[in-house]
């Protein structure tokens, strides 16, 4: 079970702002979440508090009744959160095969590298020994992003706006991953905008000025986004 | 060669961790060690044992201003110069796939030299050469040496030149490594030069410069890596004089603590040609970085391009090697290793 109680979050500069307002919720172990919500509604800010990369103002974070609120990023890495970057970051010197090591904590065999590529649609032989630099695009940056997650093996798994520079093939390859990983019974928290995946939900999570507008079932939620009401 | 351990660590340090080397068997360390900047490690536990073999190839070992070992091969042919401190370094014509290794240790405190080595590189050749200086200092007293090299590419001939630079020791004096490397490459040749400064220099100014005639070709990769209060200075100035003449300079750093580094690259169009040079440099803590990247076109047909990028090491990069469980220390040396790699 993972647990989110009463995170808030403020930003100063002029004047003081809320960017998340006592956001509570309870993610069982297994289910696939969706945030989705405006942009400035604060889906980005709270993925990157559950994984340790921003600090809330007030509010704890508990992991199987453990308090994690005040751990470093490394430390949630290691109790099995794993986390996708909205905007992938370009690693200058180290290669897409190097990354996948780092994620698995050892070096691991080219074929073993090779299957988390081929998950998210990229060649191995291609891109297993390409330097992380600015000569990917931005749809290439974010599939080895993703792999990189993938490579992680971890219990809850964070992906902000996976959908974002990845071409449709890709996509409907992603969706069978989230799938296949749900049966695996990982926690998957997905922040998405995408139809697709939203229909893939167990819950999905509207956020709206950094509160929680509505919170239920895809059949409960998807003919209130359709129709305009959220 | 009898050498003292710190100046089997200089060899170890300066011609290791180069394909050709390994290949050759030009070294073995004790234990596979990784670069400093990776493990932090310190002089003491880096002054382990070293064993050192010699080389395949040619090579020439100084230590302390006197050549302690030299082999010539039956293509490669290596003197000492006559009139003043250096070697003249023959390659003949036709010579394929062999190397020179002419390293270069100080562990004699206060001692300040000036080599100048000459390599006539013969038509169709293609070579390794690798050099590299490091410096012992646990004296007071600065410790110089300036480098001198000079070499002459004959046509369609390629040469790959390697140059390591480390200092070490705990004494008040300098280690100062002032490189300067001449490149004249003729019709249709090509060079590709490995620089790189390790750690431990206290103080450099490193001057590279190159005239290149039709269809020759130049690149350069330069890393460089100052700590402390250490001071670099890199300096470029490369023409291209011939029809098709291609340069391509890239150069990464990393400035931490006090240093300071200046990179000035020049690169002079004279004809049709191409030139490229980038400068890319992490700032860490009050460390400063100045990059100068200069173009001089002499005619419309000169294509020429500089690139130059100074910033801080970015905390995105930082936080997405700690999702993937490294600490933050690590995950920083993982990102410095790759940039300089």
């Amino acid at each position: 079970m993972f647990e989110i109680k009463n995170i808030s979050y403020e930003v100063s500069g002029g004047s003081r702002k809320k960017v998340l307002d006592s956001i509570s919720l309870k993610i069982k172990g297994g289910s696939l979440i969706v945030i989705t919500g405006t942009n400035g509604s604060g889906k980005s800010t709270l993925a990157q508090i559950i994984m340790g990369i921003k600090r809330p103002s007030e509010g704890q974070i508990l992991l199987d009744k453990t308090d994690i609120t005040n751990k470093t990023i490394t430390e949630r890495a290691n109790f099995g959160l794993a986390f996708s970057f909205q905007q992938p970051v370009k690693l200058k010197g180290i290669k897409v095969y190097d990354l996948i090591s780092i994620a698995r904590g050892e070096l691991v065999s080219e074929k073993e590298a090779s299957k988390y590529l081929k998950q998210v649609g990229l060649n191995p032989d291609e891109y297993l020994l390409r330097e992380i630099n600015d000569k990917l695009s931005g749809g290439e940056l974010k599939r080895i992003e993703i792999a990189s997650v993938l490579a992680r093996d971890a219990k809850i798994m964070i992906f902000d706006e996976p959908e974002a520079g990845i071409d449709l093939w890709s996509f409907e390859n992603l969706t069978k991953v989230f799938k296949k990983l749900k049966a695996e019974n990982r926690t998957l928290i997905i922040i998405s905008h995408q139809d697709r995946i939203l229909k893939i939900a167990d819950e999905i999570i509207v956020l709206n000025d950094g509160k929680i507008k509505s919170h239920g079932t895809p059949a409960k939620i998807l003919p209130k986004i359709t129709g305009g009401k959220l | 060669m009898n050498l003292s351990e710190e100046e089997k660590q200089i060899f170890c340090e300066v011609i290791a961790d180069n394909d050709v080397s390994r290949e050759s068997g030009a070294w073995q360390g004790e234990d596979e060690r990784a670069s400093p900047v990776a493990t932090g490690a310190s002089d003491a536990a880096r002054e382990t044992s070293f064993r050192l073999s010699a080389p395949k190839g040619a090579y020439n070992f100084r230590v302390n201003g006197k050549s302690v070992g030299r082999k010539s091969t039956a293509n490669i042919d290596i003197k000492t110069k006559q009139k003043k401190s250096g070697l003249d370094i023959y390659i003949k014509p036709g010579t394929k796939n062999e190397t020179v290794h002419i390293p270069v240790a100080i562990s004699a405190t206060g001692l300040k030299e000036a080599v100048y080595n000459d390599f006539y590189i013969g038509d169709n050749s293609k070579v390794t050469i690798i050099a590299g200086c490091g410096i012992y200092n646990c004296g007071d007293q600065d410790s110089v040496h300036d480098g001198i090299h000079r070499f002459y590419v004959g046509k369609n001939a390629k040469i790959k030149y390697i140059e390591k630079h480390y200092g070490f020791g705990r004494g008040g004096g300098g280690k100062i490594l002032n490189p300067t490397t001449e490149v004249y490459l003729e019709k249709d040749s090509e060079a590709t030069l490995e620089l790189e400064q390790i750690k431990g220099v206290d103080s450099t100014i490193r001057k590279t410069t190159a005239e290149l005639e039709d269809n020759a070709k130049l690149m350069v990769k330069e890393r460089l890596f100052t700590h402390g209060r250490q001071s670099a200075e890199s300096l470029y100035e490369i023409n291209l004089n011939g029809k098709d003449s291609t340069a391509d300079l890239a150069s990464r750093s990393i400035a931490r603590d006090l240093s300071k580094q200046t990179f000035k690259a020049t690169i002079i169009g004279n004809n049709k040609c191409r030139g490229h040079s980038e400068c890319d440099a992490i700032i860490m803590d009050d460390a400063a970085v100045h990059a100068i990247p200069a173009l001089n076109a002499k005619t419309k047909d000169a294509e020429l391009i500089h690139e130059a990028a100074i910033g801080k090491l970015a905390s995105d990069q930082i936080n997405k090697l700690m999702t993937l469980g490294l600490t933050k220390k690590e995950a920083e040396s993982r990102i410095i290793n790759g940039f300089l790699n």
